[in-house]
């Protein structure tokens, strides 16, 4: 694998969120990398799907900061056209699959007509869904809508790809093939940053681990050492299965 | 002593009468009748495709954009779509009267300042119901679009197309109020037969004449006319969401 340009890696400055008088993310300071899959662990409300959504910049932090280090070299627009998010419950347009695609790439305005489709097919083909290229995307199944929104994501070619809870609610069948999906992006180049609340899944995919409670990042260590040698006694709570928070 | 005054009582048919002539001219193709509900659904349809295309993106801007006064203008637009129609054709009629503004066109007493008049009218009633349908579908796209890229401008479009199926129904009921208004159209029409004719004036004119068969029968066409319209788009927009999901 290549080193090319990216935009990360990604700083977190004492990030913080309050809403209502409450503080969902507490002053989170962290340094995310380019080289590994990063998993945001954490009990239910710890923050995980808010903490990617300021990360990507969908809402703004109430203090602190998230900085991006290749913002200054590629400006504002770029960053934010660096990096994808796929949603726990992924929108699709009222169009076919492939236009679903070829329609996020057209609002990225860089590729001619026939090299929209033809990336799109791509797309669509690494996750197993070329069959259904021409169906319209909201007859598609559960599993397959996940994986139409992670072959839209992953159409952009981004430096990073969030995913919210890739494979909530899904089959194990449908679970396998989102993975499968997770790695060939991570292994194409392109930085993994994800929450679930599947343990299995976490220790099947992460590098290093970012593990949330209360809107605080307790720990952030790499993958191995977590589930092995948890430092803090929530993390260890949460891995024994208690419920914690 | 009865016979002594042949005024309109001594014309009027019985209703059986009156609805087998009708039937009559109704099935016989009757040239008047024909020629009078061809001209309404002219005026009407014209009317609407022009206020759907004012109306629809009207609509969805109003649902997007942030400005001062925004709340104003909803207000208006909603007020506007109880604009009574006579009120309607009297501002079109003074802005097309040889003093008016308009008035150098000579386009007063003709067809095109009947749609005018009925734009005027329906454009309000696309548009009130299209902000509606568009900002709710908003709520639920905001974050995937901007997540792609898509700007509020851009999102446009894009939910008008996603909403295609909830428009159709704004634009029907557009429709229905063209079809169905009289005080606007005679107004600014003057009900010139063979030019400015259309049903719902004809109906005014002949039943105050006292001429029930072709009144009936003209306004058995327009309830006709309104039954297929509605069922054709119920069908259509039935089966298309059920292809579309």
């Amino acid at each position: 694998m290549h080193a090319r340009a990216t935009i990360l890696p990604l700083t977190l400055d004492r990030l913080t969120y309050a809403r209502g008088g409450e503080t969902l993310i507490d002053g989170i300071s962290a340094t995310i990398g380019a080289s590994s899959r990063t998993v945001v662990l954490g009990p239910n409300g710890a923050g995980k799907s808010l903490l990617l959504r300021l990360c990507h910049g969908l809402i703004a932090p109430t203090d602190g900061a998230v900085r991006w280090a290749g913002a200054d070299a590629f400006g504002r627009q770029d960053v934010a056209r660096r990096q994808a998010l796929v949603f726990q419950r992924p929108v699709l347009l009222r169009r076919s699959a492939l236009a679903n695609i070829t329609y996020a790439l057209s609002l990225q305005g860089r590729l001619g007509r026939g090299e929209r489709h033809a990336r799109a097919r791509d797309a669509l083909a690494s996750v197993g869904l070329a069959h259904v290229a021409e169906r319209p995307a909201r007859v598609l199944s559960g599993g397959e809508q996940q994986r139409l929104a992670i072959a839209r994501a992953a159409a952009l070619k981004p430096d990073v790809l969030f995913l919210d809870e890739p494979t909530a609610s899904l089959d194990p069948g449908a679970c396998r093939a989102i993975e499968d999906a997770i790695r060939a992006i991570d292994a194409a180049g392109t930085k993994i940053i994800m929450t679930t609340h599947d343990l299995g899944q976490a220790r099947r995919l992460a590098d290093e681990v970012l593990f949330l409670c209360r809107g605080r990042l307790l720990e952030h260590t790499p993958a191995e050492e977590f589930f092995e040698r948890p430092r803090t006694p929530q993390a260890a709570a949460f891995l024994r299965g208690d419920i914690v928070g | 002593m009865g016979t002594a005054v042949p005024g309109r009582e001594a014309r009027l048919q019985g209703f059986d009468e009156a609805l087998a002539a009708a039937w009559r001219l109704i099935v016989t193709g009757d040239t008047a009748l024909v020629e009078i509900a061809a001209l309404s659904l002219k005026v009407s349809l014209t009317a609407v495709f022009c206020a759907a295309l004012i109306g629809l993106p009207l609509g969805a801007a109003l649902a997007l954009a942030r400005f001062p006064g925004r709340g104003a203008v909803i207000v208006v637009i909603n007020a506007l779509m109880g604009l009574p129609p006579v009120v309607a054709g009297l501002l079109v009629y003074l802005l097309l009267s040889r003093a008016g503004p308009l008035g150098p066109y000579g386009l007063l007493f003709t067809p095109t300042a009947m749609v005018i008049a009925q734009t005027l009218l329906v454009t309000p009633i696309i548009a009130a119901l299209t902000r509606q349908v568009v900002a709710d579908l908003w709520t639920e796209y905001s974050e995937q679009l901007t997540s792609l890229g898509a700007g509020r401008l851009r999102a446009v479009p894009t939910l008008l197309w996603d909403a295609r199926f909830s428009l159709v129904t704004a634009v029907l009921a557009g429709l229905g109020r063209a079809m169905a208004e009289v005080g606007a159209i005679l107004v600014v029409g003057g009900n010139i037969d063979g030019v400015t004719r259309t049903m719902t004036t004809a109906i005014a004119l002949e039943t105050s004449k006292g001429d029930l068969p072709l009144a009936l029968g003209l306004g058995i066409v327009l309830l006709v006319i309104v039954l297929v319209i509605n069922a054709a788009a119920h069908l259509f927009g039935a089966t298309a969401r059920r292809a579309a999901g």
